[in-house]
Formats: C-alpha cells, structure tokens, sequence
C-alpha cells in the first residue's frame, strides 16, 4: 500500500484531524518518507520472535478490592468541561 | 556564603537545618531570579502563591523536627505532571484551561517530601520534541552561550527543556522531567546538567500526561549527581495506581555515591561510535572520558550491540502509534479546548485541528497509519520484535559490564533557527543514542562530561545500567562528575 491523497483523506477522518487541501501533498511526501526509512526493518531477522509490548511484560497485573476508592467528585469533574448542564457533560445534538 | 540559588540541594539541606536560613527565604530568592530570567520562558506558569505557603509550612515542619528527604527544596515542575489546582496543559493548546482536580504521584511524592513547588516548566507539546521547538508557549532559551557565537538563540533540548534551562541558571534546585526517547538525557547534555531517567517501573506514571505509555518515565534534572540521589530518593517507590509500577523498594541512593569505580567493567559499545553523525568534540569528551575511568580503576571493555542502528525506526514506531491512540482523549468534551462544530464529529475535528501544533498531528497521523490493516503486521508488529532484539543485546551484554558508556546526543545545542530544526527526519536523529535505552527500559543518567573545544558547550555522556541498577550508574556518574571539572553553580542570567 502506498501513501497517497485519498489515504491522508482517511487518515484524517481516523484520527479527527482536518488536512487543509493545500497540505495534502507535504502530508503524502511527509509519509511517504517515513514509511520508506522505517522500511529498513524488513532487513532484522524477527523469525521466531514474539512481539514486546512492555519491558515489565513477565510481571502479573495486581488485583485489588473490588471497592469504590474515588467517586462523589462529580462537580470537580464538571469543572473541567467546556461545557456542561444539569451534572452533564454537554455536546453538540447527536440525535435528530 | 554563596548566594542561595547558586546552592546544591544538599548544601542547602544542611543550611536549613543549621537554620542558616529559611525555605521562605529559600524560595523567594528562587522566585527574584525566576523573574530577573524570564527571557529564557523557562518556565509557562509561575506559581509564587503556591511556593510561598508550601515553604512557609515547610518552615513549621521543620521546626517541629519532621523535616523529609526535600524538606524546604524548591523545585519546577515540568508541565507534564498533573497538579491540583494548578494550570497542567502539557504545553499543548488542546489543554487550555486544564485545571487537574487530582495530584500526580510523583508530584505529591516530591511535596510529602517537603519539597516547594515553584512553577510550571516549558516543554515540546506532549513531550514530542528534541528541541523544545514544538510548545504551544514558545522556544525556551539555553542559558549557555555558543563562544562561536554568542548571540545565537540556543536551544536547550526537548522535551524537558524548561526544565533543564530552569535548573541550569538557577532558577530552581531542581525540577521534575520524563522521558520517553531521550527527553531528559539531550536537555540534560545540552544545558550541562545531570538528568536521569530511572528503570521502566521506577517512578509511578499516574498523573502525568502519556504520550507513549510503554516508553513514559518520570526523572530527575538537577546540577549534581548527588542532587540526584536525592531527589530520585523522594519520588521513586511503588505505586498501585500505576499497574507498571515496580514493588521493588527504593534504596538509599546516596549511599551507592561512594567515588570508587575500581573493578567496575564499563562497556563502550561500538556501534555507537559511528564514523557520520557523532561530532568529534563529543567523541573526544567521550574517548577521554573512558580513559579517566580506566585510571581509576575501572575496566574499559568493547562490547557490541548490533541491533542499535534499528533502535530510531523502532521507537519513531511505537511511540507514534501509542500517542495515536492515548491522545484520542482529546474530543473536547470532558477538558480542554472545545471548538464548536454542527455536529458531534465536526466538534471532534474542529478541536484536534485547531486544539493539536503540527509536530502531534503529524504522529498521531503516523500512529494512526501503521495502526492499520495491512500496516499493523509489516509496520508495528515488526517494531515490536525487533524492541525485544534490542532487549535481547542488552541482557547479553550486562552478562559482561556492569554498565554502558555511551554519548547522550551527536552534538552540542543547536540554534533555533539552524536548517535540521525544519526536518522532522533529521531531529529524530538527535534520539539516535538515547532511544535504544529507552526501548529496553533501562536506567541512565546523563552527567556533564566536559566541553566542546569548538564552541565551549557542555557535552554530557550516559551512563546505562541494568534494570534497577540506578545505585550504579550514579556511582559512576559521580565519578565522572568529580573527573570532568564541570561547574555545579548555575550560570546566572541577570547577574548576581
């Protein structure tokens, strides 16, 4: 697959993010780019190799008491939206 | 006696307990010189009220004999780390306004120690940067000047780069970084401080601001490796907030400072001795180094890591496609920056475009890219395997040194204005020896080495441990630190 207008237009839409037109072609070359100089991995025998996620991959995830630690901090959370109503996040009308 | 902000943390622990002064008297001739600085834009949000009251209650606790590991220390906080109350964008405009109703880990760990938190410090937009170049609040400048040429804006490296502009001229003791690729180690070169990046698992991730979460990691920036013990003493420690966060407990770091390297096997890899792209001012700091550390004892051994040439296009990767995906948050619904739009998704898009510079957007295009069918297997998949060869080497070659030598950055600081501040390919190269480490989430910490013959910048060389072997490296980084006849006071901007 190669990098071309019509996949910066969906990468665009993937990731929100408006290209203006006059952009486009600077993004197709930008990735293109990196694309290619990424390629030289191909070069690095992986066979037999598992993918790493995370260094700490051989430790176990921690349980912990299924109890409500935080909660009741409605309002200090509503504080931070840039909108809100009624104890609601608000957000432009989603359903006609 | 010296003026108080020309103080290491450690004389001034002894000043406040010998009540030679105050920690009111501390932090406000921190916030004079913060002010008599500010054309460095070191720091994005000063917080005088903050610091007055936390060294004020410091003061007390003092007095009532329960000084902690940083009683009455002021520090700057890199914008990364959430603090209640106070302003945390991350130097992204996508953040505007962001008041955290929660304290980061490692900042409250700092403030239980007793530490007093000056400000906010500049940084690359979420920590993507080599430069400093990409905060919505502007360059921050390098308070070292270029003999060369001394009128030229330097910069001072990214991203912790207010942070380590901050520390070098003084206008804190130290201040909190992270790292995710090198983003305390090249601020830490480039400005002549010592920086360090601890273990993966270290210092809890929890309040900071991810921009890739399997690389984060919360450090120390500070003017001697001492300072750094100390410091690293307060924040490191398990966290269950953090689900990476290691059980292990913290060590007294000051004690591993003992001077003695002798018997100890440093190994010098020698891929990252390339013929291009290491300057030979660096190689000659580095090379001269090697030999200091041999005459006191150490020995000097070649090793290989063959895979280090693959480290760039492993990190530039992962990292994007793990910031592709923690930075999806920012919808402007629930904090931030919200830009009106007709519909829902227009709402979205209007405020990632706007909210978003043009370094971010261009990763999160790049992570969203290699995150697709067809890409993932060939592009992320591969990065993967290829990360946990790069660990492989470095296992191997802890079976035969105890720790690596190695550069922390090609150059000295650059100019903001130089021709490679303009190419995204060519700053990525800046990380070439800083990112292997990062991958194999390893402890290193960049310590001043000595100075460019060319232009007098300071040139700083890491140090990389074993996972956990912090007590290590900062044994040898201070030895290299007593070798290298580096200054430890700041180097003032207005003057005394």
């Amino acid at each position: 697959m190669s990098i071309d207008r019509e996949m910066v237009k969906r990468l665009g839409i993937l990731s929100r993010l408006r290209i203006p037109e006059e952009n486009m072609d600077e993004m197709v070359t930008e990735l293109t780019k990196i694309l290619g100089w990424v390629d030289q991995l191909k070069d690095v025998n992986t066979d037999d190799v598992l993918p790493m996620n995370s260094v700490v991959e051989d430790m176990n995830l921690r349980e912990r008491e299924d109890v409500i630690n935080d909660g009741g901090i409605r309002d200090q959370i509503l504080a931070n939206a840039p909108e809100e109503m009624d104890g609601y996040f608000l957000v432009p009308k989603v359903v006609e | 006696m010296t003026d108080l902000v020309e103080l290491t943390i450690s004389e001034a622990l002894d000043g406040l307990a010998k009540k030679e002064f105050s920690s009111v008297e501390l932090t406000k001739a921190h916030l004079a010189e913060m002010e008599k600085a500010r054309e460095l834009n070191a720091y994005v949000l000063e917080t005088p009220e903050v610091a007055l009251e936390r060294a004020q209650k410091s003061d007390e606790r003092r007095a009532q004999g329960k000084a902690g590991k940083m009683e009455g220390i002021p520090v700057g906080m890199k914008d990364l780390y959430c603090t209640k109350g106070v302003r945390t964008t991350a130097c992204s405009h996508i953040l505007d306004g962001f008041i955290p109703p929660y304290e980061s880990t490692v900042s409250q760990k700092l403030e239980d120690a007793g530490s007093v938190m000056l400000g906010k410090t500049n940084m690359d937009e979420f920590a993507m940067g080599t430069a400093n170049l990409t905060s919505y609040y502007g360059a921050v400048r390098n308070p070292y000047k270029d003999k060369t040429n001394p009128d030229k804006f330097l910069i001072p490296g990214g991203s912790s780069g207010g942070s380590a502009a901050a520390v070098a001229a003084g206008l804190c003791m130290a201040a909190t970084g992270s790292d995710t690729g090198g983003s305390i180690r090249t601020p830490a070169s480039f400005c002549g401080i010592v920086g360090c990046k601890p273990t993966y698992g270290r210092c809890s991730r929890w309040g900071m601001v991810a921009f890739a979460s399997s690389l984060d990691q919360a450090g120390t920036m500070t003017r001697t490796v001492r300072d750094t013990a100390i410091m690293m003493g307060a924040m490191a420690g398990f966290d269950p907030k953090d689900s990476t966060s290691a059980n292990i407990p913290v060590p007294d770091y000051e004690k591993a400072l003992t001077g003695n390297v002798k018997g100890l096997k440093i190994g010098i890899p020698r891929e990252y001795n390339p013929d291009k792209g290491l300057n030979s001012d660096v190689r000659h700091v580095w090379e001269s180094m090697a030999e200091k550390l041999k005459a006191a004892g150490a020995e000097i051994v070649d090793i290989s890591l063959p895979s280090t040439q693959y480290a760039l296009p492993t990190y530039y990767l992962i990292a994007p496609a793990e910031a592709s995906s923690n930075l999806a948050r920012y919808d402007g619904v629930r904090f931030g920056l919200r830009v009106d739009g007709k519909s829902l998704d227009e709402m979205y898009t209007n405020t990632r475009t706007e909210g978003f510079g043009k370094e971010v957007k261009r990763r999160i295009m790049i992570g969203t890219c290699i995150l697709l069918e067809g890409y993932y297997e060939t592009c992320y998949l591969k990065a993967q395997k290829v990360r946990r060869l790069l660990c492989h080497e470095f296992a191997e070659a802890y079976k035969k040194v105890d720790v690596i030598l190695a550069p922390a950055a090609p150059e000295t600081a650059f100019g903001k204005d130089d021709d490679s501040t303009s190419d995204p390919l060519k700053m990525q190269l800046y990380d070439v020896f800083t990112v292997p480490s990062s991958l194999a989430g390893l402890p290193s910490v960049c310590v001043p080495a000595g100075t460019s013959d060319i232009n007098g910048l300071p040139i700083g060389l890491q140090v990389i441990g074993n996972s956990f072997q912090e007590e290590t490296i900062l044994r040898v980084a201070g030895a290299i630190e007593s070798m290298s006849g580096m200054p430890i006071r700041p180097l003032r901007m207005g003057g005394k």
